[in-house]
């Protein structure tokens, strides 16, 4: 059954509305807070502001530490649809942007922008609208996004994407219901702020053409009753209607059945039956931006309960530290055993676990009881299946089985019974005569289960990723292949060229070993020479390496050894002569021609220390490794004169039989082989070193 | 008579229920195996070789042809359970020689101490780690699983396993370590 435009209106004109099942009837305080007028609170001296306090993506940075910025000045900046930017509260200076325990049940920290006020309180400059007909749709839109509205009554959900909605809107309404207890900033604004409601109301009705305008307000508030009716006069368009009061006539989807008799269908927005929904917050919010021309950066807040000597609702700049606004309100510590502070109502509100925590766009009260005006529900008892809950359930789910499938983590059974139907209003745990903190499970549970998920995604993007990687390997492996194939072809090829071949072949032997013994003097000079200015080498090492030497340079070795060992050498000589002239501390490798340049150097400059700082901690990860595992001595002997000869075999030397040429040519080569060999050294030195130990 | 009767009946039904499952058969044949496809969803995909087989496919059909289920930590016992389901095996504790289960986490690399020897980017399975010769490389930490396979390659040991914080968004619900942050849902009234 779903009710006709037509008949909703009829049904609305001769005062009749409809009802949502189950519902509680707390008692609602009220009277607590809403008997004085909105107080403005003195500035604060450091506000905390945080990044994200709406839902969606949290922008850009666009200040840094040190900035002075002014009143109503953009904190942040986001090209994201669901992303609303936050203002500074007033003017000053950022003196931080750090992580900062948040307006969140978890007291966990976020991202906040700290600003020391300057007293000043100079707004940026503002651009007022006095006819927000003259401007275009777009441009509106634009001015609401830029001014920071998330929607205030609790969600937090950005006001520019519902108002910005293209489905056909048959009902606007405005919520007033404010059906949570102890909370009153709704009943004062609108008492006091009546006109600005209205107008806020207004731009609305022309963004989104609404046929009927419905501003639902609970009975348990005359005065706002009045103070709207007053109002809406001249706005015969608005239809103001008194809902009954019964928790939680409040919540979105229970308003909307109030008023339309119309259910959002599950996973389904209230634009999809034709109604969008906007507090009486946002509404005033929502003219201070156009009208004014101010961002977001003040809302009223709710200071209640017992353990406040002047509870009533302060006008409170977002970011605020909830001890400052406690201590204005006359916190009064002796009236609890235990400190407490409740942001939202005692229905859905959680307690904070830290004072500093600052007020945010969704603040809409702080409950502060004393010792015994609210029980913590501690002493769970065992459910009686009494299913008081069922019947106070709004959503019409089952909270018993919801609590049992929940609490054993059968999740799966308890999506069947429809958990994210849940509004967690709290409702059944009121009712419960176990005081089982029933929402807590739900909580849990849907925690829970979102996270599985997000797992699943991103365990299916991990799967994605190997595979991809695993077809991009064998696609490497046979393009490597296939290069090796086409290499070999063209290499027997040329073998078939006998004269080219016999010419190379003669060559070779001869000027490699002329080469080879150049170097091999070349070094030992070079070598000399560096020892000669003086520098003290560490002892371990010099024993580790001057073993090592002989092997390197005295084996007779074939043609590419020598080559590899002639390269190596020059490469030393040029390394030493430089330590000579810069009189660094010659790491004990100098000492022998066939060792690495690189720790040589080392000292000489910052990348090369960190160089050396790495090779150390190389080191340092195989000696603990060896340590373990002792290895002959002997085992390592041939390796430093083996590794050359592998790294060499691509090498170009024996084609280039030229001293001076093969110079120019192999520089790169030779370096990569030196520092091979170093690394080399270094195991092996360090190896002797846990050998003789 | 009857007896002839009642034999040609039954056999023609025989006849025509198996060419009816025969083609049955060739056309709605199914391609592969799908419990390896079943069981490859229920693993996480850490692709950390902690099973002792080169990734969470091979392992998925080694489970399909009758290894134990018991051998995947960063899967843990929901990961064992699901599989216990799945196979109509029994539920056995995690299988310790393999590993413990332990909380997630996520590579990081000290920056200032890489090398840029890139063998750490050939180590990930999923391609997590950015960075070329002798530059310095990094983790994309939303695509790291936290396999640990790149920890030992680093020559210089700059890869540390932190554990993934937890945002407000990723919290449980778990009053455990803020006790005084519970619900005050219920009242005097």
């Amino acid at each position: 059954m779903f009710p006709e435009f037509e008949d909703v209106v009829s049904r609305l004109d001769k005062g009749q509305l409809a009802t949502f099942p189950g519902g509680v009837h707390p008692q609602d305080h009220k009277a607590l807070s809403n008997q004085t007028q909105i107080a403005d609170l003195p500035l604060a001296n450091e506000f905390v502001i945080p990044v994200r306090q709406h839902i969606g993506t949290d922008g850009a940075l666009l200040v840094r530490v040190g900035d002075k910025v002014m009143k109503g000045q953009p904190l942040t900046q986001s090209n994201q649809p669901f992303s609303v930017p936050v203002h500074a509260p007033t003017s000053g200076v950022v003196t931080d942007i750090t992580q900062h325990v948040t307006a969140h049940p978890s007291g966990l920290n976020e991202l906040c922008v700290v600003l020391k006020a300057d007293g000043q309180d100079i707004w940026a400059p503002l651009s007022p609208c006095d006819d927000y007909t003259a401007l275009d749709k777009t441009a509106l839109i634009e001015k609401l996004c830029d001014a920071g509205i998330s929607g205030m009554g609790g969600a937090g959900f950005p006001t520019h994407i519902k108002a910005s909605a293209n489905n056909e809107v048959e009902f606007l309404i405005i919520n007033g219901a404010e059906c949570e207890p102890y909370i009153t900033s709704d009943d004062r604004l609108m008492r006091e702020h009546a006109e600005s409601i209205l107008t806020g109301i207004d731009i609305l009705s022309y963004l989104l053409k609404p046929k009927c305008v419905v501003f639902a307000i609970e009975d348990n508030k005359p005065e706002a009753l009045d103070a709207i009716r007053k109002q809406v006069v001249s706005r015969p368009h608005v239809r103001v209607v008194s809902i009954e009061t019964k928790y939680p006539a409040g919540g979105e989807k229970q308003l909307i059945q109030v008023v339309t008799g119309r259910e959002v269908p599950r996973k389904g927005l209230p634009l999809d039956i034709g109604v969008t929904m906007f507090n009486v917050g946002t509404c005033h919010a929502i003219n201070d931006a156009i009208s004014f021309g101010k961002p977001l950066i003040e809302r009223i807040v709710t200071v209640t309960g017992k353990a406040v000597k002047r509870p009533g609702n302060y006008r409170t700049r977002l970011g605020t530290p909830v001890n400052h606004l406690l201590s204005q309100a006359g916190y009064l510590a002796d009236k609890q055993k235990t400190p407490q502070v409740i942001m939202g109502g005692p229905m859905m509100g959680f307690t904070l676990n830290d004072a500093a925590v600052p007020v945010v766009k969704i603040t809409n009260c702080l409950l502060v009881p004393e010792t015994h005006e609210l029980t913590q529900g501690e002493d769970e008892r065992a459910c009686i299946r009494c299913s008081a809950c069922a019947d106070a359930c709004p959503a019409t789910l089952l909270p018993q089985q919801l609590y049992w499938h929940s609490k054993a983590r059968e999740y799966d059974k308890a999506q069947e019974y429809n958990l994210f139907d849940c509004i967690e209003c709290g409702a059944c745990a009121y009712v419960c005569p176990s005081e089982i903190p029933l929402v807590h499970y739900y909580r849990k549970a849907k925690a829970d289960v979102r996270l599985e998920l997000d797992e699943k995604a991103k365990s299916e993007k991990a799967k994605e990723r190997f595979e991809a990687r695993k077809a991009r390997l064998e696609q490497e492996k046979a393009e490597r292949e296939e290069k090796h194939r086409k290499a070999k072809e063209a290499r027997l090829a040329a073998a078939e060229k006998p004269a080219r071949k016999a010419a190379d072949a003669t060559a070779d032997p001869a000027k490699d070993k002329v080469a080879a013994a150049l170097a091999r003097a070349k070094a030992r000079k070079a070598a000399q020479a560096a020892q000669a200015t003086g520098e003290k080498a560490s002892a371990e090492n010099a024993e580790a390496t001057t073993a090592d030497a002989p092997q390197a340079t005295e084996k007779p070795a074939g043609n590419k050894k020598a080559a590899v060992a002639a390269a190596i050498a020059r490469a030393k000589a040029k390394k030493a002569a430089q330590n000579a002239e810069t009189a660094e501390t010659p790491s004990d490798q100098v000492v022998t021609p066939a060792d690495s340049p690189a720790p040589a150097t080392a000292p000489a400059n910052d990348r090369k220390a960190a160089v050396a700082a790495a090779v150390a901690r190389a080191k340092a990860k195989k000696a603990a490794r060896e340590a373990e595992q002792q290895s002959a001595p002997q085992s390592d002997s041939s390796a430093p004169a083996t590794k050359p000869v592998e790294e060499s075999e691509q090498a170009p030397a024996p084609e280039s039989p030229d001293v001076s040429a093969e110079d120019s040519a192999a520089e790169a080569k030779k370096k990569r082989i030196a520092a091979a060999v170093a690394k080399a050294k270094a195991k092996k030195a360090q190896k002797e070193n846990e050998n003789k130990a | 008579m009857t007896v002839s009767i009642a034999l040609i009946v039954i056999g023609v039904l025989a006849v025509a229920f198996g060419l009816l499952l025969g083609y049955a058969s060739i056309r709605f044949k199914v391609e592969a195996d799908p419990l390896v496809e079943q069981i490859d969803e229920v693993l996480p995909q850490t692709q950390c070789g902690q099973c002792g087989y080169p990734g969470c496919r091979p392992y998925a059909e080694a489970i399909a042809n009758g290894d134990d289920i018991n051998k995947c930590p960063p899967g843990g016992e929901s990961t064992i359970k699901k599989l216990a389901d799945l196979t109509g095996k029994e539920a056995k504790p995690l299988d310790a020689a393999h590993g413990e289960e332990d909380v997630k986490k996520v590579a990081f690399i000290r920056e200032d101490e890489c090398i840029g020897c890139t063998k750490c980017i050939q180590a990930c399975p999923v391609d997590a780690i950015v960075g070329a010769a002798k530059q310095m490389h990094t983790v994309l930490t939303q695509e790291c699983t936290g396999c640990d396979l790149c920890v030992d390659p680093c020559p210089v040991d700059c890869i540390d396993m932190l554990p993934v914080e937890v945002t407000p968004a990723s919290w449980k619900w778990d009053f455990d370590k803020t006790p005084k942050g519970d619900i005050p849902i219920k009242m005097v009234s």
